[in-house]
C-alpha cells in the first residue's frame, strides 16, 4: 500500500502543476459576473466600424470583446459606462491590448462613423464604434435579447433613445461568457477579464 | 397655555398695522430684490461637466448643500456658454437605461442633493463656443424660491469618472 502511494505522489504533483500552468480548459473559470456561457449566441454581426470599414464578428476573434449598445447623444449613462470600462482597461494594463470595447450605436440616424470615431476615442483607444442600418443593429440587439426604443422628440428634433444597459463579454473565440451591468463592480470586471484574457490565448 | 390677549390689540389697530405693512412691504422687497436673487442658503461643491467631442450634449454634475431650515428645489439652470440647459434624470429599470426631464430636484433642509452620473444631471446643449477639458463654465442654478446661484463648473475629459482632484491638471 504505502510504496504504491509514494510512487503516485510525484505523478499527482506533476498533474496538478500541469493544470495550474496550462490553465485547465475543462474546469469552469471562477468568474464573478453573471455567467452566460452557453446561453447566448457567439459574437456575430455585419456592421461598419468608426473608420468606415465593413466588419463582422470574425474580425474580433482572438480578442476579448466587451459589447455595449448606446448612442453618442446620450450625455450621462453611456459616457459613464464607457469611462468606467476605460478605468477597467487601464487597470488590466498591457493585457487590455487584447480586449476591445465594441460600442454599437442604437441611433443610426445621427451616429456616423466620423462622429463615433471622435466619441469612442475620447474614452479609450481600444474602443471601437460600430454603426449600421437600423435593421442590422436591431438584428444584433435581438440576438442578445437586448432592446432599444427611440423616444418622441422635441420641436427642435432632439430625441433620446432608451436602450439596454447590459455589457456582454465574449472570449477570444467569440463565445458569449459574461453579462455585466454598468453598476457592476470594477474589481469584478477586472478579475473576470483577467481570467478571460489569461486563458484561451490563441497562439 | 392660552395666548395672552392684549386689550389694546383691537381690530382697528390691526387694520392700521396691515395697511402700514402693505405700504412698506413692496418697498422692502424692491430694496432687497438685488440680493434676494442670490441664494445665500445654498452652496455648491464638486461641480463638473463631462465634455464630449464635437457638438454633442454634455452632462453637468454638482452637489448642492442647503444650509437653511427650509427645503428648496432646483428648477434648472442657465448659462451663457450653452443655449439650452435641462434638468434630467437617468434611470435604469428592467435593464433599460432611459433619461427623462424633471421639473424640480428638492434640496432638503440642512441636507444635500447630488447630481451625479447615472442619476440627476443638467444636460447642456448647443455650446456657443467649443468647451474643452480644463475650461471653467459658469452655470447659474435656479431655485424654486426665485433665488439663483452662479456656480463654476470644471470641464473634464469624456472619460472622467467624477469631479476629480480639486487642483488636478494634466
Ligand atoms: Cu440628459
Amino acid at each position: 500500500m504505502k510504496p504504491r502511494y509514494l510512487l503516485c505522489l510525484p505523478l499527482l504533483l506533476l498533474l496538478a502543476m500541469g493544470a495550474l500552468l496550462g490553465g485547465c480548459r475543462s474546469e469552469p473559470l471562477p468568474l464573478r459576473l453573471t455567467n452566460i456561457s452557453g446561453h447566448m449566441p457567439d459574437l456575430d454581426f455585419k456592421l461598419t466600424d468608426d473608420n468606415g470599414k465593413a466588419v463582422t464578428g470574425a474580425n474580433y476573434r482572438g480578442k476579448v470583446v466587451l459589447l455595449y449598445f448606446g448612442y453618442t447623444h446620450c450625455p450621462d449613462v453611456c459616457p459613464l459606462t464607457l469611462a468606467q470600462l476605460h478605468v477597467v482597461m487601464q487597470r488590466l494594463g498591457p493585457l487590455a491590448d487584447d480586449a476591445r470595447i465594441l460600442f454599437v450605436s442604437v441611433d443610426p440616424a445621427r451616429d456616423t462613423p466620423a462622429v463615433m470615431h471622435a466619441y469612442v476615442n475620447a474614452f479609450d483607444k481600444r474602443a471601437v464604434g460600430l454603426v449600421g442600418s437600423a435593421r442590422a443593429v436591431e438584428a444584433l440587439s435581438k440576438r442578445y435579447r437586448s432592446a432599444f426604443t427611440r423616444e418622441p422628440g422635441d420641436a427642435d428634433g432632439n430625441y433620446e433613445v432608451s436602450h439596454s444597459s447590459a455589457i456582454y463579454i465574449f472570449d477570444r473565440d467569440g463565445k458569449a461568457r459574461l453579462l455585466a451591468t454598468p453598476s457592476a463592480s470594477q474589481d469584478d470586471l477586472v478579475h473576470d477579464l483577467h481570467l478571460l484574457l489569461d486563458t484561451g490565448a490563441t497562439p | 397655555m392660552k395666548p395672552i390677549r392684549l386689550p389694546f390689540l383691537n381690530a382697528g389697530l390691526l387694520l392700521a398695522g396691515l395697511l402700514l405693512a402693505g405700504l412698506l412691504l413692496p418697498g422692502l422687497l424692491l430694496a432687497g430684490g438685488v440680493q434676494a436673487a442670490a441664494a445665500d442658503h445654498v452652496h455648491a461643491s464638486d461641480a463638473w461637466i463631462r465634455v464630449l467631442p464635437g457638438a454633442l450634449p454634455a452632462g453637468a454634475y454638482v452637489t448642492l448643500h442647503n444650509d437653511s431650515a427650509q427645503p428648496v428645489a432646483l428648477t434648472g439652470a442657465t448659462s451663457t456658454a450653452y443655449a439650452e440647459v435641462m434638468l434630467h434624470h437617468s434611470s435604469t429599470a428592467g435593464g433599460m437605461s432611459r433619461m427623462s426631464m424633471v421639473d424640480t430636484l428638492t434640496v432638503p433642509a440642512h441636507g444635500e442633493a447630488v447630481l451625479a452620473p447615472a442619476g440627476y444631471h443638467l444636460m447642456l446643449m448647443k455650446a456657443k463656443n467649443p468647451v474643452k477639458p480644463g475650461d471653467t463654465v459658469t452655470l447659474t442654478l435656479k431655485f424654486s424660491d426665485g433665488s439663483t446661484l452662479a456656480t463654476d463648473f470644471a470641464a473634464r475629459p469624456a472619460n472622467a469618472i467624477d469631479a476629480g482632484e480639486p487642483h488636478a491638471g494634466h
